[in-house]
């Protein structure tokens, strides 16, 4: 049994969600400077180097990469071996609250969603997802969720024989209608199966995912392909002022699932793209 | 004032009628001078003043108010990050701003069909900048000054000096929307 301080995870999650701020994700970036030599449309490059010269300036420094900080969404996988000397949930939190001090991050939750008050001004609580696993490590992963992709995204419940054609339409509906509006080019989530929350839990996981990466179903590694091809076909472009990037990947993630549902969940992911892991 | 260079249009509020009309969809456009910035909560207070009849805390006529909320600055810097938030969540507070003589909007994302009618009817013009590169238009921003609501903190009404802050005429006031277009444009069938 190994035994891991609280204070320990305080200060790798307040790194994380300070980090993730300043440097966009690699594998993104890199997809970034490839679209730009791909990309049909003139504004559509030009944009593309805006937003990679943002990256730098942010990166050098060490500002924001985008006013919306995020929602802080952390990814704990927790080994059974491993015994944590405090209280977990606090020390996670207690990280967020100082990566937003100490980052000049913007508070952007409020307390209470029906009154829209107060503003917690730390950007705590962020929602955490626990997992066990076996072995005596603990894996944080944050991401930083901003609210104008999040807007965007969609939950389906659709009928088990809409079968492969019906997770295509969800998926090029959502990102249709994502437009503008969600900052692509986009990475996109996809979530099928399981039940109403954990569709949408497996959308967002999938976005942890390395770009370029296969995904170790074929059958939802050609679906990933397939998918971007069409995607880059709508039309909507860099900052949705038209072009042919509109997706650099789609990653799908599956459960086993009722036989009687077919939960579709779509989680959009825009160019802020902010995610940064650990093992400790 | 609206001068139209070879490849950009420089426009410094504040902005008339016939100005506005200069201004087509897809216009690159740089702005220097002043900007008023306004969210989703100070949209609200605004609108709650102009149904009463009283006066605004801060002149719109001929303006353009951007969609900001910043992050705050570091010591050093003028203001944090600030990129555009989604256009389309003021839809429903923007035309009593119209009717007060607003000129012009910068954010991201589609406004909605009713939005362009209202552009054109006031002779307004809605900018997009682009999103999430805040750290790189925070750049453009010279000077900050709050002068509305400072408890409203990264939502109050603050007054921006801009030079060469770089935008897209998104929807003009004859009713083009250069979203649409764009991807027209590039969707293939």
């Amino acid at each position: 049994m190994r035994t891991i301080d609280a204070a320990e995870i305080t200060r790798a999650v307040r790194d994380l969600y300070m980090t993730c701020n300043y440097e966009v994700r690699e594998d993104y970036r890199q997809a970034l400077e490839k679209a730009r030599t791909t990309e049909a449309s003139p504004l559509g490059r030009q944009i593309l180097g805006t937003m990679l010269e943002n990256y730098k300036i942010a990166s050098t420094e060490r500002s924001p990469m985008c006013q919306d900080t995020g929602f802080p969404v952390v990814f704990v996988e927790l080994g059974h071996d491993i015994r944590v000397e405090g209280d977990i949930k606090d020390a996670i939190q207690e990280g967020l609250r100082q990566g937003t001090k100490q980052g000049f991050l913007r508070g952007s939750l409020v307390r209470d969603p029906l009154t829209r008050a107060p503003n917690t001004g730390d950007n705590t609580p962020g929602v955490i997802h626990f997992d066990l696993v076996p072995g005596d490590k603990l894996k944080i992963d944050v991401l930083a969720k901003g609210g104008g992709s999040e807007n965007k995204s969609r939950l389906y419940m659709l009928k088990p024989n809409d079968g492969i054609d019906g997770i295509k339409n969800a998926v090029r509906e959502t990102v249709s209608l994502a437009g503008p509006d969600a900052c692509p080019p986009f990475v996109v989530g996809v979530g099928v199966g399981g039940t109403f929350d954990k569709c949408a839990e497996l959308a967002k996981k999938a976005l942890m995912r390395k770009i370029g990466s296969a995904n170790h179903d074929p059958i939802a590694d050609k679906l990933e392909k397939e998918l971007e091809v069409e995607l880059n076909k709508l039309g909507v472009g860099p900052q949705g002022m038209g072009g042919s990037t509109t997706a650099v990947a789609v990653f799908v993630e599956t459960h086993p699932v009722h036989i009687a549902s077919f939960p579709v969940a779509v989680n959009i992911q825009c160019n802020a793209n902010r995610h940064k892991g650990t093992v400790l | 004032m609206i001068r139209r260079e070879a490849d950009h249009v420089v426009v410094t509020p504040p902005l008339t009628d016939e100005e506005i009309l200069e201004l087509r969809a897809g216009d690159p456009v740089r702005i220097t001078g002043t900007l008023l910035t306004g969210r989703d909560a100070a949209h609200k207070r605004l609108n709650e003043l102009i149904m009463k009849g009283a006066p605004l805390p801060v002149d719109v006529k001929g303006q353009i108010i951007y969609y900001v909320g910043p992050t705050p600055p570091k010591p050093g810097q003028v203001i944090g990050s600030a990129g555009p938030t989604t256009g389309g969540r003021m839809d429903s507070t923007t035309e009593p701003l119209l009717r007060m003589g607003l000129k012009g909007a910068i954010g991201k994302g589609e406004r909605g069909a009713s939005m362009r009618e209202a552009f054109k009817k006031y002779r307004a013009v809605y900018f997009g900048a682009i999103g999430g590169s805040g750290a790189y238009l925070a750049k453009r921003i010279t000077a900050q000054e709050i002068v509305a609501y400072p408890e409203l903190g990264t939502e109050a009404i603050r007054r921006l000096t801009v030079e060469e802050f770089p935008v897209v005429v998104i929807n003009d006031a004859h009713g083009a929307d250069f979203y649409e277009e764009g991807r027209r444009k590039y969707a293939k069938t």
